[in-house]
């Protein structure tokens, strides 16, 4: 293995000593062949192809099928590590829910001077048609992605938070799946928590928001884009699992006070619509009028209490980069709690303060978009040239209220197979809270590896990949 | 289910079927150019072969030569030619791809296993396959995907689509595989039912996997009446006419039963159906073979087309 | 006053057409301006569906129709009592926040030509109340654009107008949204009725105009077209970014879309005392 820089926290190893949370892996590690490991990587490779989880990434053109590369050593939490993610991600999630049912209502927090009034209502994310309804439950946000990264032993920084339609879910059921059936030894020796009970959980949560009028069994649908959509795997993965139609927007139609789906034996009355679709497209009527993707007058039955939308129109609002920094006064303002996990320090560019900082030490820093995704549009500044830097330097000043900055972290790192053995990669986590009637998530989420050596940048558009994610039980 | 659903199941499964009688046609030709001709040459069949797929226009277009390798490459690999075995199964697996909800395990992994060898062979060099391997591999391919389709599969509306879808094609894919040989290959009108050329015949049954069901079925010596019973009127054999014709009408009547409710779709089928028991085999040579078979089709059409209309739309007026 | 409205929208379709969605804006709200006595929207041969008030207080409603189709009919009919209020919106019920409406829209969004006109019409006003700025920036349109009908289209942006220097109401409270938000005032744009002008003359009764929000007093109207606030003449109907978003009707045909024909027809009459409302 090759030697690890000191400053980065090492989640196996602990100094030469392997910590007792991967003591089993290293134990599989060594005593599994060379041969045997490439064998196992190509039978990965072989199931994820067969079930046809690949993903197309923007703008690269090439193979429209790829694969994310699927790293097979796994990652992992012990179950006091998990206590704490798990209770601090769904208390963020909480606060983010009461965030937008408040800034759609009676914009409190706005009133109590806790947040910039234009920050929130200037957003390209807040949706005028959003105001004055309250969904079902109060919740806008049911599927909260919050990425995590880690610098030591107990240090958790929340990335960003992904409140519209956090995607790589299925990625996590599939990763597990896969070393389950290439290594069921490792689980009979480890006791592992499962994650397969996500989409039961998922089906129960968007259930539980059906609108009032919702009489008996709701029926619950997931709108896609298109089998087009980099994510249709996902899509229908997670179709299937609940046993929910997949639909896109020509299967629906507005009459009366209902959305229907067209079906062989006519219309389908549907209830809740968990939607992966930009609010942008979801309406011709209401938002972009030239989207061939949504359900014209999906808005007018959603706002008369006649389906629910799932995220709710408007809770892109409370992911926004530049909300981001004001979510630990959130926690604070509407649970009355100290936030459990913390947000990474960040300059924004709109304060002509943090501005100055932010140009002065672009070198050291991580420079985002307010609203990019994705890795696109980001200056990792240690990584960087003097030319690119000043380039983006450039870009900044001309629009300083698009860029936040924040400190490269010393993000934590976890053994992954490499050509002579294993090393250190970057790693962060995805865990998926799921709200509606109650607040839950899984014991796991997607763990992203940055899978070049030294690179910080984890996203799968990026070249990154994915580990299974171990959450140990007590 | 939704509409749209089912069409994705029904085109998926007329995809399959085309696949295997591009290939099917693929491997009469081959042999059919093993065979000498009256001249003592070697018969040139190929021409007949694109001219029952309806794609010797733009064959021609795009290679200029006739020559064996070119149409391999055309009725296998071609992407531009739209009934090739590889455009083909691309759309049977884009189609099953948007419905992997409504798909069992065993039924996506036969049909993306097959996209994937194919995209294998795709890369292979030609000069190490060999047409009757490929042949093969196509039947092969289609006969898992539907041995687990029949084996896995719920029997749901979603089954009986993509049964409609099978047997329309099938049914559509013999009318054209018996009308090429009767019609296009020999090479005058006289030679019909005459008995000659049974090295003719022997082929069709073959590229229909027939020459066993035929000995089965009938005695004494190969006639072209006995084979054109066999293909269009004998509902024992699972590629006939009468069979194909049979088949649907169950799976439509499955639907009304389930949906409770008949439609156009199930009394044109059945109106095709009671015509093709009531006929014999000395009507359609009087009649002319091909003129029936080309009403046939048209027939078997009016079918898919009241089909679309009734179930896979989306919206019963 | 007392006026009473009738205002027909048909559509012609070449080819028949599967089905028509729209959702419609068309239900003026009570407040101190107007009350409304009767009002009444028929969507003939149509299906009406989901209802709800959004957070401007307009009423939304859906009507839908199943094809085949080759003609549709929208009517509406109905009597309001208005008061003048200097232009002032009073009592209307709503909830969008006023910051909400500095968001420019492709029709709204400010170019140089704007920019430069809200400047120069609110030079050496820096010390004015916001009332005296919004006054001037509604002078400033008047000014620049001339009204002439015909000169553009629907989806002419403000700044298009602006460089054409005419255009009609729409492009008018474009134009005044557009240099509103360049001086940093939330701005809206209004749909309604205005009442024909006395010699009869029919003003683009189907009419548009602006709102910009002036701390003080609030919404307050401004008629860059007329060069003039809402008075007792108008009547108020809806509310948004733009024309498109504040359209009392937004539609949408399924399927493919053949040639569309629209005609409006909006009449205005002022009700005599004593008169009784024809229905």
């Amino acid at each position: 293995m090759s030697a690890t820089k000191p400053a980065i926290f090492n989640e196996m190893l602990n100094g030469e000593q392997v910590r007792s949370a991967y003591q089993n892996l290293e134990k599989w590690y060594r005593s599994m062949p060379a041969e045997l490991r490439s064998l196992k990587q190509s039978e990965a490779e072989a199931l994820f192809r067969r079930v046809g989880i690949t993903f197309a990434v923007y703008g690269e053109g090439g193979d429209p099928e790829r694969l994310i590369p699927f790293d097979m050593f796994p990652r992992v939490m012990t179950a006091e590590e998990w206590r704490k993610l798990d209770r601090g991600v769904r208390q963020r999630a909480a606060a983010l829910n009461a965030f937008l049912a408040d800034v759609y209502d009676r914009r409190e927090i706005i009133r109590a001077g806790k947040i910039p009034e234009h920050l929130v209502t200037n957003n390209e994310a807040f949706e005028k048609a959003a105001i004055g309804f309250r969904p079902p439950r109060g919740v806008f946000s049911h599927i909260v992605g919050v990425d995590l990264v880690r610098t030591g032993p107990d240090q958790f920084y929340v990335l960003e938070d992904n409140c519209r339609t956090p995607s790589g879910v299925s990625y996590m059921l599939q990763n597990r799946e896969i070393m389950m059936r290439m290594f069921p030894q490792l689980f009979m020796e480890s006791r592992i928590r499962p994650v397969d009970g996500y989409a039961g959980l998922l089906k129960k949560t968007l259930a539980s928001v059906a609108p009032q009028k919702c009489q008996g069994e709701p029926n619950i649908v997931i709108l896609t884009p298109g089998h087009f959509n980099s994510a249709y795997y996902e899509h229908s993965f997670l179709a299937d699992l609940m046993g929910v139609e997949l639909v896109e927007g020509q299967d629906l139609f507005v009459e009366g006070d209902f959305v229907w789906m067209k079906t062989t034996e006519g219309p389908k009355k549907v209830d809740v619509i968990y939607r992966r679709i930009d609010d942008a497209f979801i309406d011709p009527l209401c938002f972009r009028p030239d989207s061939m993707l949504g359900v014209p007058g999906l808005m007018s039955v959603y706002r008369s209490g006649g389906v629910t939308i799932c995220s709710a129109p408007g809770a892109g609002v409370a992911d926004d980069k530049a909300i981001y920094t004001f979510v630990p006064e959130m926690i604070r303002f509407y649970l009355g709690e100290e936030p459990i996990l913390e947000n990474v320090p960040t300059w924004q560019c709109a304060k002509p303060d943090d501005c100055k900082y932010v140009l002065e030490n672009l070198s050291e820093l991580v420079v985002k978009e307010v609203h990019g995704s994705g890795g696109y549009g980001m200056l990792v500044g240690p990584k960087s040239d003097k030319s690119t830097i000043e380039s983006f330097a450039a870009k900044i000043r001309k629009n300083p209220d698009n860029y936040i900055a924040q400190p490269t972290l010393a993000l934590s790192a976890c053994p992954t197979f490499v050509e002579e053995g294993i090393a250190p990669r970057h790693v962060d986590l995805r865990p998926y809270c799921l709200v509606g009637e109650t607040i839950e998530l899984v014991p796991g989420g997607l763990t992203r590896v940055a899978l070049t050596e030294g690179s910080l940048v984890v996203n799968s558009s990026q070249g990154g990949g994915v580990k299974d994610t171990w959450v140990l039980a007590e | 289910m939704l509409s749209r659903t089912a069409e994705h199941l029904y085109w998926m499964a007329r995809y399959i079927e085309r696949a295997e009688t591009t290939a099917r046609l693929l491997e009469v030709g081959a042999r059919n150019a093993l065979l000498p001709n009256a001249t003592g040459g070697y018969r040139n069949d190929w021409e007949a072969v694109l001219l029952a797929k309806g794609t010797l226009e733009p064959f021609v277009e795009k290679y200029t030569d006739i020559n064996q390798r070119n149409i391999e490459t055309w009725l296998f690999f071609d992407s531009d030619n739209p009934s090739s075995v590889y455009s083909c199964l691309s759309a049977a697996r884009e189609n099953a791809r948007v419905v992997r909800t409504a798909l069992t395990a065993p039924v996506w992994d036969a049909i993306n296993g097959a996209f994937q060898e194919l995209q294998q062979l795709h890369r292979t060099e030609r000069s190490k396959l060999m047409v009757t391997d490929l042949c093969e591999w196509t039947l092969r391919a289609c006969q898992l995907i539907r041995g687990a389709f029949t084996s896995t599969q719920l029997r749901n509306d979603g089954y009986d689509f993509s049964g409609i879808g099978t047997t329309i094609e099938r049914a559509d894919n013999t009318a054209r595989l018996i009308d090429v040989k009767y019609y296009v290959l020999l090479p005058s009108v006289n030679y019909v039912g005459s008995g000659l050329d049974q090295s003719q015949w022997a082929l069709l049954l073959q590229s229909m996997t027939a020459q066993r069901a035929f000995n089965w079925s009938y005695q004494g010596e190969v006639t072209a009446a006995k084979i054109a019973h066999l293909l269009i009127l004998n509902h024992r054999f699972p590629r006939s006419l009468r069979a194909c014709v049979q088949w649907y009408c169950e799976h439509l009547d499955n639907l009304a039963e389930s949906y409770q409710t008949a439609t156009a779709a199930q009394e044109v089928a059945h109106k095709l159906l009671d015509d093709l028991r009531a006929a014999t085999v000395e009507e359609i040579f009087e009649e002319g073979l091909h003129e029936f078979l080309a009403r046939f089709m048209s027939r078997n059409a009016e079918v898919a087309t009241t089909v679309q209309e009734v179930y896979l739309s989306g919206m019963p007026a | 006053m007392r006026l009473s409205i009738r205002h027909i929208t048909r559509y012609r379709f070449d080819e028949p057409v599967r089905g028509i969605v729209q959702s419609q804006k068309l239900w003026p709200a009570s407040c101190d301006n107007q009350r409304i006595l009767s009002w009444e929207v028929t969507s003939h041969g149509g299906q009406t569906g989901a209802e709800f008030t959004d957070g401007a207080g307009d009423v939304i409603r859906l009507a839908t129709w199943r094809g085949p189709l080759t003609e549709l009919t929208v009517e509406v009919t109905g009597e309001v009592e208005t008061t003048d209020l200097f232009g002032v919106l009073r009592g209307h019920r709503e909830r969008v926040p006023p910051s909400a409406y500095l968001r420019d829209t492709r029709q709204v969004e400010a170019d140089a030509a704007l920019k430069a006109l809200s400047a120069v019409a609110l030079k050496g006003m820096e010390g004015a109340s916001a009332l005296d700025r919004a006054h001037a920036l509604s002078r400033a349109v008047s000014g620049a654009i001339a009204y002439k009908p015909g000169e553009t289209k629907p989806h002419t942006t403000a700044s298009e107008a602006l460089s054409g220097g005419v255009g009609v109401c729409q492009d008018h409270a474009h134009a005044l949204i557009s240099i509103a938000h360049v001086a940093e005032m939330p701005a809206r744009y209004v749909t309604g009725y205005l009442q024909a002008s006395e010699d009869g003359f029919p003003h683009e009764a189907s009419h548009a105009w602006a709102e910009i929000w002036v701390p003080e007093l609030g919404w307050v109207g401004f008629d860059a077209a007329n060069e003039c606030c809402p008075d007792e003449r108008y009547v108020r109907l809806g509310s948004g970014y733009d024309a498109l978003d504040a359209a009392p009707i937004r539609g949408l045909v399924q399927g493919a879309a053949p040639e569309e024909h629209l005609e409006v027809e909006v009449m205005v009459n002022a009700v005599q005392s004593g008169q009784q409302q024809q229905q």
